[in-house]
């Protein structure tokens, strides 16, 4: 039932090229996204450990990030007919099928279970989601798809080496094709260091590219920038969240192989300085979407500095992908509505929206919040257990630069977000007919209380999911018969 | 042919690709290189397996021919023959070109190889084409030079993959070419609409967006 999943997706995104209707096609995403959702739900009532042969399945890893990826597609997908309807001068054909054919294409690479055909889910998850930032269809729009487009292909195409590499690891260890990821990770003694090393580097670059950790992240201000604050929801929780787990399942391999120490060394350094970089330029960063940008890179380094201290905040780094996905979704979304209603992103046009529209600029405010780590909401939850962990075993100075740049993250974010909610309205400032509505600010409200709910109650089935993807990610092979690997 | 005249022959073609101006010529070279690839696997005594064969045809379609095709169709609406002005000027580029180079050699030597494993040059040149695609990307200005950039990138990347020909499925190896011509037929939409939005795809007019 599993390639359901994939081919759900993609046949609802044939059908939305197919059909003439806008009205129409707009709904089709919502029903799309809510069957996507039960579907997984479904499926997951009996995730499992795959038997070394299998080339599609959902293993708790690809569950967990699945699930996540699901959940924040629904929420776009019940913001997207009535963003649709404030735009009607814009034919969105090529945009509903792109944004159907990530989710059937997200579904592929969570269930994949070859590096090989994750890399091509990886790549052709950037071909389709290149359309969505050229959305605007002005210049500006199109320097940042030939960014994205261009910095993002040379990032795959380092991955694609670096995945060539492990197989040649694979391959000099007398393991023999095909080289699914339970068995690369039965066999992980038997890899060739060397080439394990440098093919860990090169997808580390490769995929960190397309999750934009510093200093690769160059497309990513202006991709954010740029598209409208549905797809910057999308590209901030759903692809970055993708190259995420397809850096995991090399991270695992890794770990299996006992090289986790040498890996976890460059992830830390990785996160910290994308933490810092995204501060330097969070402050007095006037365009509030790229402002979204640059918390976007700092959080894509909490990630990979949760991973990299290891232990226990493994487990709070997967974690933190689901708080990420939803606070951004709140915060990318109610930036888009801010946008629209002042036809600006910039200060100092745009200044006191809470009188404007009050709804979107308090969600902004609270998202904000959130993902500075405001308690009770999940965001907090992640990052004060790894900040713990990494002060309570041995990686006191990490720890302590990890907490210093959260806290100047949140001073510098800050300026430019009170300023845009509760600033004196700008004398320069445009009227235009955007009002909140129920169905431009619902969605937003929901994906706020569920970042709420997780930081309160994680249900047992996903805490069960949660610790078996922490075991896949340690390292730790699956209870799988590998009777057919030869010796 | 032996399979070390033709890793000379594509390492030629790297020096050849960083000297050239006209975009008309870099793309020749693109075509050139990627069919010297092609033959690669049957000059290393691979011809006798059916999906190899299957893949040398592929690719020699795709690189010598579905892609400089594209790429020319695109050329030939823009009106535009030279690259003026790179980033990084000819000469430089050149002795970056063999800087890389070298540099590959040092890697590869570091990276032991299987023992009876024929070409051993395999991975130097590899990795060395990876570097002139890499460097002619991030030092043009034109947008279908950055695209040949990408290309012979691709083509890097594809020399490596010749190692692993034997024991790598069908199903990833033509991912891998499928990939790179819908990379590059995306791109090449992109490059059609930056000459209606700015009547050049000069990529200098494309920096509007800084911090």
């Amino acid at each position: 039932m599993a390639w359901l999943l994939i081919a759900l997706p993609l046949a609802a995104a044939a059908v939305a090229f197919l059909v003439d209707s806008p009205s129409v096609r707009a709904r089709l995403l919502p029903a799309t996204g809510i069957l996507h959702l039960l579907l997984l739900l479904a499926v997951l009532r009996r995730w499992q450990s795959l038997p070394a042969g299998a080339w599609l399945g959902l293993d708790a890893l690809g569950g967990w990030v699945l699930l996540v990826i699901s959940v924040l597609f629904c929420i776009c997908a019940f913001y997207a007919p009535s963003y649709l309807a404030l735009r009607p001068e814009r034919d969105h054909r090529i945009f509903s099928v792109s944004l159907l054919g990530f989710l059937g294409l997200a579904s592929l690479l969570a269930e994949a279970r070859h590096p090989g055909v994750a890399w091509v889910a990886m790549e052709t998850t950037t071909l389709v989601t290149a359309p969505l930032v050229y959305f605007n269809r002005n210049r500006r729009s199109l320097e940042a798809t030939w960014k994205y487009l261009v910095i993002g292909s040379v990032g795959i195409a380092l991955a694609l080496l670096g995945t060539l590499f492990i197989a040649y690891a694979a391959h000099m260890g007398g393991v023999e094709e095909p080289l699914q990821y339970p068995r690369l990770m039965a066999e992980a003694g038997r890899l060739s260091r060397p080439w394990l090393r440098a093919g860990f580097v090169l997808t580390l670059v490769g995929y960190g590219t397309k999750m934009g950790l510093a200093p690769l992240h160059t497309w990513k201000p202006d991709a954010y920038g740029e598209t409208p604050g549905i797809v910057g929801a999308l590209l901030a929780g759903g692809v970055t969240s993708c190259a995420f787990l397809a850096l995991l399942r090399i991270y695992a391999i890794m770990a299996a192989a006992g090289e986790g120490r040498f890996a976890r060394e460059i992830l830390v350094a990785f996160g910290l300085l994308s933490m810092a970089w995204a501060l330097v330029f969070m402050v007095g960063q006037l365009d509030f979407k790229r402002l979204l940008a640059y918390s976007s890179v700092e959080h894509m380094g909490i990630l990979v500095l949760g991973i990299g201290i290891g232990g226990n905040a493994t487990r709070f780094a997967l974690f933190h992908l689901a708080a990420n996905a939803l606070v951004k979704s709140v915060l990318f979304l109610s930036a888009g509505n801010i946008h629209r209603s002042y036809a600006s992103k910039q200060l100092p046009h745009v200044t006191g929206a809470i009188r404007r529209t009050p709804v979107s600029a308090g969600l902004f405010l609270l998202g904000f919040l959130a993902i500075t780590g405001l308690p009770p909401f999940a965001p907090f939850i992640s990052e004060f257990n790894i900040a713990a962990t990494a002060l309570t075993t041995g990686h006191v100075l990490a720890g302590a630069a990890f907490l210093l740049l959260l806290a100047g993250i949140f001073l510098g974010m800050s300026d430019t977000v009170l300023q845009v909610v509760f600033g004196t309205p700008s004398p320069q400032r445009v009227r235009t007919p955007y009002k909140d509505t129920a169905a431009t600010t619902a969605p937003l409200i929901v994906a706020l209380g569920l970042a709420l709910g997780l930081g309160l109650w994680l249900p047992g089935p996903l805490r069960a999911m949660l610790d078996g993807a922490t075991a896949t990610v340690e390292g730790q092979v699956p209870v799988v018969r590998i009777a057919e690997v030869r010796p | 042919m032996s399979p070390d005249l033709l890793i000379a022959l594509i390492m030629l073609t790297n020096f050849t690709l960083v000297a050239t101006s006209r975009i008309n010529k870099a793309i020749q070279v693109a075509v050139v290189q990627g069919v010297l690839l092609g033959l690669m696997p049957i000059a290393m005594g691979l011809g006798h397996h059916a999906h190899i064969l299957f893949m040398v045809a592929a690719a020699i379609a795709v690189k010598g021919w579905l892609i400089p095709f594209l790429l020319r169709r695109a050329l030939r609406h823009v009106q535009i023959h030279r690259e003026i002005d790179p980033y990084i000027g000819y000469t430089v580029s050149l002795l970056l070109c063999a800087a890389g180079t070298g540099l590959s050699l040092v890697l590869a030597h570091n990276l032991p190889l299987k023992a009876g494993t024929t070409p051993t040059y395999l991975v130097p040149a590899a990795l060395a084409t990876l570097f002139t695609g890499f460097l002619v990307l991030v030092s043009r200005r034109k947008a279908l030079t950055q695209v040949v950039g990408y290309l012979v990138l691709e083509n890097g990347i594809y020399l490596f993959g010749l190692l692993l020909v034997e024991d790598m499925p069908v199903l990833v190896e033509t991912g891998i070419l499928l990939d790179l011509f819908v990379g590059v037929f995306v791109m090449g939409i992109v490059i059609n609409h930056i000459r209606t939005a700015f009547d050049s795809t000069d990529t200098r007019h494309l920096a509007e967006l800084k911090d």
